[in-house]
């Protein structure tokens, strides 16, 4: 037995991934000198070493953070499947407490204070249901296709998500949608992904070009371009999924020829209000394909009306959502990042502030420590969420999107390292930290840099904070654990 | 496991999806970072804050070293409107000795953003400026119960005499054309208004510094920005040292007390100005601090124009002083030698036309007729002058020769002194009469520029000058107020002799005139006990009653001053003239006053001329 345990400690550095270890490393080193600069204080002196500065505490951090590393390697890699739903339910009854516990920080109330330090249950909680998730899903005999499976599924990713929404953090809980990209790598419907991103597709152009008018047509460009895309976006799905050639020539002559005779007649004869061809030519799109459906009995066409329909429904009622449902700091977020709102001063002033920080990088930066922008506080949250601004004014283009090639290069790498996994478990846990390592890329970067609405989620290894970079450590350690025992402890 | 091969087959979609927003964002750095500047600009902006540091401007002290002005610290009170919060207003503006009113006026006014764009609570905006020492000690004491005011030190132009005032000139904030026309300037920024502060601004200012400091973003200042290596020092300004003796300009403008006119003196041989009064005058001392204004625009509001600087603005008739001109034209030009005697009963008399005269011997030789300021005399000469048709053509050309011979003597023209606002008096050409007389003219019509009347004016700089050129026998140095400029050259204009049309040799004749004058003459009362004083009056007819004019220099030979005086509406040169220019030269001749002249000086002192709309 000690002789095992021996071959098999041994086994887990020789099998233990280098290039992540290396990334990783690599992440670590950029971030400290990202903080360094971005929370340089000038009381200090300039001692970056100083306990009291946070580049000094994030030496602590991520000292600890490799001790914490260094000891889930040594974990057997049957723990974490095995206690996989105690760890689950263990973190969500923290998630569930934490409210009660925790003291109004902006807002929010997701920190717990333990001594002197303040833990946020919800970067745990990822690693958390990841683990359940991986487990479930990796069952002998479960199928994603069968509703049942998939809705207990869905039950496992939305329980944190409504909890942590309790917590005021809905930055923290959008990144759970991430594991969506896991369900669709592990057999759910693509479509279901199109109808996802289709969504998000509308609502950015609906809102961003709803008061904008066709000429003088007096419809708006958003509702235009929604409807119009709903019947193009039907069309593309007939195509794929049913394979249909004439149904896609016949709506295509018919329905959008329609709308631009219209278009031609509103514009050039009599103006009027175009929306209700569109919207009479999804309807008749709708018929044409529930009577193809009764008629040749296939239901997908069924399902592609469904879509058609519930993409018009949902265009009309995402209004209502933004005026109604949304608080109003969310609303002005919004009408900010799609550019209805520029006021330097205001919401804007976030976005603006980081894009003259990172414009100001130039081509090679300014050099450690000679950023002026993020070293005198002109952007706000820049040491957290804003971090990758000090990155842009630094250390310039080139600093930059280095980052954004090692992140890129992290994420490929853990592809590449879900895919060897021998079972179901390693391959879904390694595809829940991928999607959560591009999830926080995609958004925190394309937020700094004005792409992506504002959502206070944290850079991975940048952004200041002991419970972030803990976070990330054991989402990764994890499955680098897990990875090592690939070929070893299945042996015996 | 069909489909599970299909499904790995996705984790290229997935990649992809990472690849294409990797690339994406990297685009759009590129966009952001590489192609455009307006972002540095912007963080430029944001970050560096340009804190000008000012020179000291350069002192002025007058020929002996006596300090004439220089800088005195003042004092402008600062607030910082987030720290400023619960403080005791009604103390405060006891403190400061202003009204509560004005007190709410200025805070508005600072936190109104469109008048102070650079408005920001967290740093120090100006609430009041240039407070005296006195003012400031009051304040002082008790500026520990005002949390988020604060002082900063300035300086201000102080005077050491109240003389000069307009020659000195003053300084005041800049104006917006200032601003747009020499970049050096921002607003707020001091300039000189007038005088020398004005003409010497370029010297006087020195070179600004600039420190470039880094600022966060509530606007605290954070320290210097790479350490200070762009930053540069302040240059303090050049000092001057002036032909001004402060003496004989204090004793000038007492004398010139309750009389309008002006007294210049110019030492011949370097053409520096030792006094320039012009009358009224006023103090200096009052063109200072926040008081400037409204000082200023009172002295403008004036209707005796004290802001004229009548030495070298005032345009006169220069009477009786500029026949010495005269002389040497006909003497130079051949029309007279010195033997050359012109008869005169009481007056000029040639076909009907009459130019009277006082009594005096007939008929008089020149030396004579300098001595008694004969009209008829002069009359002559520039009679037989205009006729003269072997040497002139036509009367055109005998007066373009005779304005030559004015022009390179100083007048119809400015002299170029180192003052702003200098007038050029006239000197008539023979165009001008042509258009005056519709081509119709000769000597006998204008027979009256022989004894400065008529269309000839000029300043009492242009006749100081006159004084320094016959001092000079034949040469001037235009006449400048600067003697010396810490660390420069003066200007050639300065140093180089300009010499007339006129032979030395004619100059001694009309030497031996303006010696005459004093001796035997007009200018009697000129003498002072033991120094040869030469000198000419001057009785320039005008609308009113006539102004009293006197030239003259002294010692005869090696003259050490030469001076012009001239009082408005004084009546005979003889009046006002003659013995104020002889006290001057006393006082700088001497270095003082005798103490009868002293007793003289106190009476002239206390004679005013009223000044009533008929005198004017």
């Amino acid at each position: 037995m000690e002789r095992l345990n021996g071959e098999n400690s041994r086994g887990v550095w020789r099998s233990l991934d280098g290039w992540t270890i290396l990334i990783y490393m690599a992440l670590l080193a950029f971030g400290w000198i990202s903080i360094c600069g971005a929370s340089y204080d000038f009381d200090l002196e300039g001692n970056i070493f100083s306990f009291e500065a946070r580049s000094g505490m994030q030496i602590v951090w991520i000292a600890s953070s490799l001790v914490l590393g260094f000891v889930l390697l040594m974990l057997n890699d049957k723990a974490y499947e095995t206690f996989a739903y105690l760890i689950y339910a263990l973190l969500l009854v923290l998630l569930f407490i934490t409210p009660f516990l925790a003291r109004d920080i902006k807002g929010s109330h997701s920190w717990i204070k333990i001594g002197p330090f303040s833990i946020q249950a919800a970067e745990f909680a990822k690693c958390a249901t990841a683990l359940a998730l991986a487990r479930f899903m990796s069952v002998y005999g479960y199928n994603i296709h069968r509703w049942k499976d998939f809705l207990l599924t869905l039950a496992i990713i939305f329980v944190p998500i409504v909890l942590i929404i309790l917590q005021k953090e809905t930055g923290s809980a959008l990144v759970y949608l991430a594991f969506f990209l896991v369900l669709y790598r592990e057999g759910m419907p693509g479509s279901v992904l199109f109808a996802g991103v289709s969504a998000v597709v509308y609502f950015v152009v609906g809102v961003r070009f709803g008061q904008v008018m066709l000429g003088h047509i007096p419809t708006s460009i958003g509702e235009f371009l929604v409807l119009l895309l709903v019947i193009l976006f039907t069309v593309g799905m007939l195509r794929v999924y049913c394979g249909r050639v004439a149904a896609v020539r016949n709506i295509l002559l018919y329905g959008v020829g329609t709308v631009l005779l219209a278009l031609c007649f509103s514009g050039f004869v009599i103006p009027f209000d175009i929306r209700w061809v569109l919207l009479g030519v999804c309807v008749c799109v709708v018929l044409y394909l529930c009577y193809l459906a009764l008629r040749e009995h296939i239901l997908r066409y069924l399902y592609v009306a469904l879509f058609s329909l519930g993409s018009v429904v949902f265009f009309y009622s995402a209004d209502y959502v933004l005026n109604v449902v949304m608080e109003p700091h969310q609303r002005v977020r919004i009408n900010v990042l799609l550019g209805l709102k520029d006021d330097p001063s205001g919401a804007g002033y976030n976005v603006n502030q980081a894009k003259i920080a990172i414009g100001s990088g130039g081509l090679r930066g300014k050099g450690f420590l000679n950023g002026t922008q993020t070293k005198l506080k002109y952007v706000p949250e820049q040491d957290t969420d804003f971090i990758f601004c000090t990155v842009g004014e630094e250390e310039g283009f080139w600093g930059a999107a280095g980052v954004l090639v090692l992140f890129l290069a992290l994420i490929l790498r853990l592809i590449h390292l879900a895919e060897r996994q021998p079972y179901a478990f390693g391959r879904i846990y390694g595809y829940c930290v991928m999607s959560i390592f591009l999830f926080h890329v995609f958004i925190n970067v394309g937020m700094v840099l004005g792409l992506t609405p504002v959502i206070g989620i944290p850079l991975p290894f940048f952004s200041y904070g002991g419970s972030s970079l803990w976070g990330f450590t054991i989402l990764l350690f994890v499955f680098l654990r897990i990875d090592a025992g690939r070929n070893l402890v299945r042996r015996e | 496991m069909g489909a599970g091969y299909n499904l790995e087959k996705r984790k290229y979609v997935i990649g992809g999806v990472a690849v294409v927003i990797v690339l994406i964002y990297i685009v759009r750095l590129f966009t952001l970072q590489v192609m455009s500047d307006d972002y540095k600009r912007n963080a430029d902006s944001n970050a560096l804050l340009k804190r000008v540091l000012y020179p000291a401007r350069g002192v002025i002290t007058d020929r002996h070293g006596h300090l004439l002005v220089y800088n005195q610290p003042s004092y402008d009170i600062m607030v910082v409107m987030s720290e400023q919060q619960g403080v005791d207003t009604l103390d405060l503006c006891e403190c400061l000795g202003i009204t509560r009113d004005y007190y709410e006026r200025r805070m508005a006014e600072i936190k109104d953003r469109r008048r102070n764009p650079g408005y920001s609570s967290y740093t120090q905006q100006l609430f009041m400026n240039q407070l005296s020492a006195e003012e400031f000690s009051v304040f002082q004491e008790k500026m520990f119960r005002f949390p988020g005011f604060y002082v900063q030190r300035r300086s201000i132009r102080q005077y050491q005499s109240p003389c000069a005032a307009l020659l000195l000139g003053d300084i005041g904030e800049v104006s917006p054309a200032d601003v747009e026309e020499d970049d050096y300037y921002q607003n707020g920024d001091f300039i000189g208004k007038q005088g020398v502060e004005r003409a010497y601004e370029k010297q006087l200012r020195g070179e600004k510094g600039t420190q470039i400091l880094l600022r966060d973003a509530r606007g605290r200042i954070k320290g210097r920005y790479m350490d200070g290596q762009l930053d540069t020092r302040p240059v303090p300004g050049r000092n001057l040292t002036l032909g001004l003796d402060v003496e004989l300009q204090l004793l000038g403008e007492r004398l010139m007390e309750g009389k309008m006119g002006s007294i210049v003196a110019i030492e011949p041989a370097t053409g520096e100005v030792l006094c320039m009064v012009s009358s009224p005058a006023y103090d200096p001392r009052i063109m200072v601090g926040r008081q400037r204004g409204k000082n200023h625009q009172r002295l403008a509001l004036d209707p005796l124009i004290p802001l004229l600087n009548r030495a070298i603005m005032g345009q006169y008739p220069p009477g009786s002083t500029f026949k010495t001109t005269q002389a040497l034209t006909f003497l130079q030009e051949g029309i007279i030698t010195p033997e050359t005697a012109y008869p005169c009963h009481h007056g000029f008399l040639f076909r009907g036309l009459k130019v009277g005269c006082h009594g005096h011997a007939s008929p008089a030789k020149l030396v004579p007729a300098i001595g008694t300021s004969c009209n008829a005399y002069f009359c002559w000469g520039l009679y037989y002058m205009f006729s003269d048709r072997r040497k002139y053509a036509d009367v055109q050309e005998a007066m373009t020769r005779w304005k030559d011979y004015m022009v390179s003597m100083g007048f119809g023209y400015k002299l170029g002194i180192d003052l702003p606002g200098e007038k050029r008096g006239l000197i008539p050409n023979a165009p001008f009469y042509d258009k005056a007389y519709r081509g119709s003219w000769n000597g006998l019509t204008v027979i009256s520029i022989s004894i400065g009347q008529g269309e000839v004016t000029a300043t009492p700089l242009q006749i100081a000058n006159l004084a320094a050129t016959i001092a000079n026998r034949g040469y001037f140095i235009t006449p400048h107020v600067v003697k010396q400029i810490q660390g420069e050259a003066l200007d050639s204009l300065y140093t180089h002799r300009r010499y007339t049309m006129a032979e030395p040799r004619h100059y001694e004749t009309v030497v031996q005139g303006m010696r005459r004058a004093v001796l035997a003459g007009t200018c009697r009362r000129a003498d002072i006990p033991g120094i040869e004083v030469c000198g000419k009056t001057g009785t320039a007819q005008n609308r009113g009653h006539d102004h009293s004019v006197f030239m003259g220099f002294a010692p005869m030979d090696k003259p050490k001053i030469a001076i012009a005086v001239y009082v408005e509406n004084g009546g005979w040169g003889a009046e006002f003239g003659v013995p104020l220019g002889a006290l001057m030269m006393e006082q700088y001749l001497n270095g003082k006053l005798s103490p009868e002249s002293e007793k003289k000086a106190e009476m002239y002192q206390k004679r005013h001329i009223a000044y009533g709309a008929a005198e004017r």
